[in-house]
């Protein structure tokens, strides 16, 4: 989830803008569901697809407009209508809005988010079952397709799947004499010592966005936990096992280290010079812990526009005194599900946004780790490169808890974890806040 | 006011039918007068503000994703869990200290600047501008500039360090202790520049004769402000105060730009509580907008009883009847 987030500013006036928005800027010609078994060769029958996607900027953006257009190419009759939103407003306000309109304000090919979310949706009844039409592209994704599949049923395609894990400048590092990147937790706080030294902040959390500080008590679940304690807990919402409370007690030693910014309570995760993602871009931060997509990210905030030369990747650190297996790696990703009144043609085109052609572009721009195994050739940066090879190295790969856990659990997880690490809450109070959401849901 | 109509046709002693087919035709055009004018305004006024409010309130009643059909009725459990949260109650202290600062520090600043300009004054133009300046300014830009100005790399600290006071330095709006006093600054700053402009509107309310015949009496300019200004001041501050009431409990763009309710919740306000978990439990948020709703409303009728009646007691209530 939370890829590309940032401007939550105008989430207050989204809900208004959008009812305006059903209103004013219905689609054009209704969807008309293709009830045509075969294609006939008869004059092609005209369809317009709605496709929402969280694209902003470029190069994402262009791949999507571009498959778009050779997609219209070669389904003659097919018009596409290709729109980027903010990814939060899309997330929260604007699909789910759409969906429960239903009807002609429904996108008929829209992003979906994995675990919890697509969870959500699929119990809700929006969503198209994608397992026998895309049964091929599942088969050859194999388990990375494995969080958009519910009860068995597939749901939705994704299109890139990465790992979280530490961002960090490789002149700083040379600067502060850290030989090798750390391995191991007390590894990683004699770098922080280090970086301290020469006067730069180690490491940069966006903890005003909470879920980037939540990532890091997830990161400590998944040492503390086993990998059957997480398959097993997760889908039953039970958590009982010790092992919770272990988590937030390593986390709470760790920030003992102080090893963040100098008031990271109120740094922004994406947004500008001074949130952690622009720390990390113009030097003042010598580490972020993030997803597969920071490098753009941080190359969207220096001067140029460029992705620096100094940005390295490593996988987190093992942390020493638990029983975790430094293999086992979190991480997620974006898929694109299919309106369950959309036409058949919808689930081809989702099915062309996954192909190899398109991912072999997505690839090739850089824009992320791509879904579909065929087009990893095609990645380019070395960044990205070292998020592939941690993840083909992966002995399992956990979904991002939030993700995985569904949308109402996001909020109170996140705040108890930023109350842990502000020095106001508990490790208790984390697993309360879970425990509390499971009830109530 | 339909009881008024001068109806002046009416008495030329014309055919009575006539007369009263006349003002019956009269009576309809008036409706329709009434129609169209309000008309449109009503429709928008019940569409986009009655119908949600009544479907918040509804909402506030289920246990609501926002994705799934509303059929899990939960009765009050949504209101109880609300008051049940530490957090939203202070959010809620925290509206309230926004409140009583509001008036308590704005308005004495307000009034006394007022009373200041007001008078002939070098650079007064100059002084009026730049205080209102805030005020035009749009709220997401101010936000955006204090949060650079405040940020600990930002250039508060770094005045301060320039002149000798680095220990003073910190992550102002970071460090949960204070950050609810510098929001409160920042709120100052964008808003004391309406208050002023409110007062000085007052005072040019304030009969010149008034301050002449405090002057003949032996008043010295002080004696005459408080005996004289002041109490004449009395609806205008009045007025200011329901406002800043009313602003106070429903902030919600400059905390969100700023700090979004943080660092752990000092910040935190009502309607920001509402939002951040509105966007995935509609209904929870649903009941946290009826709260906020009764709240301001008692506020301001209880507010309006007690202070603002006489103010509105003549205007309204007797001379329209």
């Amino acid at each position: 989830m939370n890829r590309l987030t940032s401007r939550g500013l105008i989430a207050g006036l989204a809900a208004s803008a959008l009812a305006l928005g059903l209103v004013g800027c219905s689609p054009a010609p209704a969807p008309a569901p293709t009830d045509s078994a075969a294609p006939t060769t008869a004059a092609p029958e005209q369809v317009t697809l709605r496709f929402w996607h969280n694209a902003t900027a470029e190069p994402l953006k262009g791949i999507w407009d571009k498959a778009s257009r050779d997609f219209e190419a070669s389904h003659p009759g097919v018009t596409i209508e290709s729109t980027g939103y903010q990814n939060e407003e899309l997330q929260r306000t604007l699909i789910p809005q759409a969906l429960q309109a239903g009807g002609d304000a429904a996108p008929d090919v829209f992003m979906v988010w994995p675990g919890g979310e697509v969870r959500a949706q699929a119990e809700a009844g929006y969503l198209k079952d994608l397992t026998a039409p895309a049964a091929d592209t599942i088969a050859k994704f194999g388990g990375v397709a494995k969080p958009w599949e519910v009860d068995g049923k597939q749901y939705a395609l994704p299109f890139t799947f990465g790992i979280t894990g530490i961002w960090y400048n490789k002149d700083l590092f040379t600067q502060a004499g850290i030989a090798s990147t750390p391995k191991t937790l007390t590894e990683l706080a004699d770098a922080v010592t280090k970086l301290k030294a020469i006067d730069v902040a180690p490491i940069a959390v966006g903890a005003k966005d909470k879920w980037p500080a939540g990532h890091w008590w997830y990161q400590f679940a998944l040492n503390t936990c086993s990998v059957q304690t997480l398959q097993t807990a997760i889908p039953a919402l039970n958590f009982d096992d010790p092992c919770w409370i272990e988590a937030g007690t390593k986390l709470q030693e760790w920030m003992a280290t102080e090893p963040f910014q100098e008031g990271f309570l109120a740094t922004s995760a994406q947004q500008g010079a001074d949130s952690s993602a622009g720390m990390v871009a113009n030097g003042k931060a010598a580490m972020e812990f993030m997803g597969a997509w920071n490098s753009g990210q941080i190359g969207s905030l220096t001067p140029d526009g460029k992705v620096p030369a100094f940005l390295g990747w490593f996988p987190f650190p093992s942390i020493p005194g638990t029983a975790g297996d430094p293999t086992i790696t979190m991480g997620g990703g974006d898929g694109f599900g299919v309106y369950k009144d959309a036409p058949d043609v919808a689930v081809e085109f989702a099915q062309y946004l996954v192909s190899d052609e398109v991912q072999a572009a997505f690839a090739a721009a850089g824009s992320g780790i791509p879904a579909n195994p065929a087009a990893a050739s095609s990645l380019t940066d070395e960044n990205l490169k070292a998020i592939a090879a941690g993840l083909a190295g992966s002995s399992y790969v956990q979904l991002w808890l939030d993700s995985a856990l569904g949308p109402e659990f996001g909020n109170p997880l996140n705040d108890a974890i930023v109350n842990l690490m502000g020095g106001k809450g508990t490790p208790e109070d984390i697993v309360k806040a879970l425990k509390d959401t499971a009830a109530k849901l | 006011m339909a009881h008024t109509t001068p109806a002046g046709p009416a008495v030329s002693a014309g055919p009575a039918p006539a007369g009263r087919s006349k003002r019956r035709a009269g009576t309809g055009r008036r409706w329709l007068e009434i129609a169209v004018f309000a008309g449109p305004a009503l429709i928008v006024f019940v569409t986009f503000v009655i119908v949600p409010v009544i479907l918040a309130a509804v909402y506030s009643f289920f246990n609501w994703n926002g994705l799934t059909p509303l059929e899990r009725f939960i009765g009050f459990d949504n209101y109880i869990e609300a008051f049940n949260d530490p957090d939203f109650l202070q959010a809620i202290g925290n509206n309230f200290t926004i409140v009583i600062a509001s008036i308590l520090i704005q308005g004495p600043l307000a009034i006394a600047a007022a009373l200041l300009l007001n008078r002939k004054l070098r650079g007064r133009a100059f002084i009026r501008a730049a205080i209102f300046v805030p005020y035009v300014l749009a709220e997401v830009i101010a936000g955006l500039s204090w949060n650079l100005l405040l940020s600990p790399n930002g250039f508060v600290n770094a005045l301060l360090e320039m002149v000798g006071l680095e220990e003073w330095a910190q992550p102002w709006l970071a460090n949960p202790d204070i950050a609810l006093w510098v929001m409160f600054w920042i709120l100052t700053w964008k808003y004391l520049g309406f208050a002023i402009l409110i007062m000085l509107a007052g005072l040019q309310g304030v009969p010149e004769e008034l301050h002449e015949a405090a002057a003949i009496d032996g008043a010295g300019w002080w004696k005459a402000q408080w005996y004289v200004t002041l109490p004449l001041l009395g609806p205008t501050i009045r007025i200011w105060v329901f406002l800043s009431i009313i602003g106070s409990l429903q902030l919600f763009d400059m905390v969100w730009v700023t700090t979004r309710g943080g660092p752990l919740n000092a910040t935190n306000t009502m309607a920001v509580y509402m939002i951040v978990n509105g966007q995935t439990r509609p209904g929870y948020g649903s009941a946290i907008a009826v709260i906020l709703f009764l709240i301001s409303l008692t506020v301001a009728l209880v507010y309006q009883r007690l202070a603002m009646r006489r103010d509105l007691g003549g205007a309204i209530t007797r001379g329209v009847r």
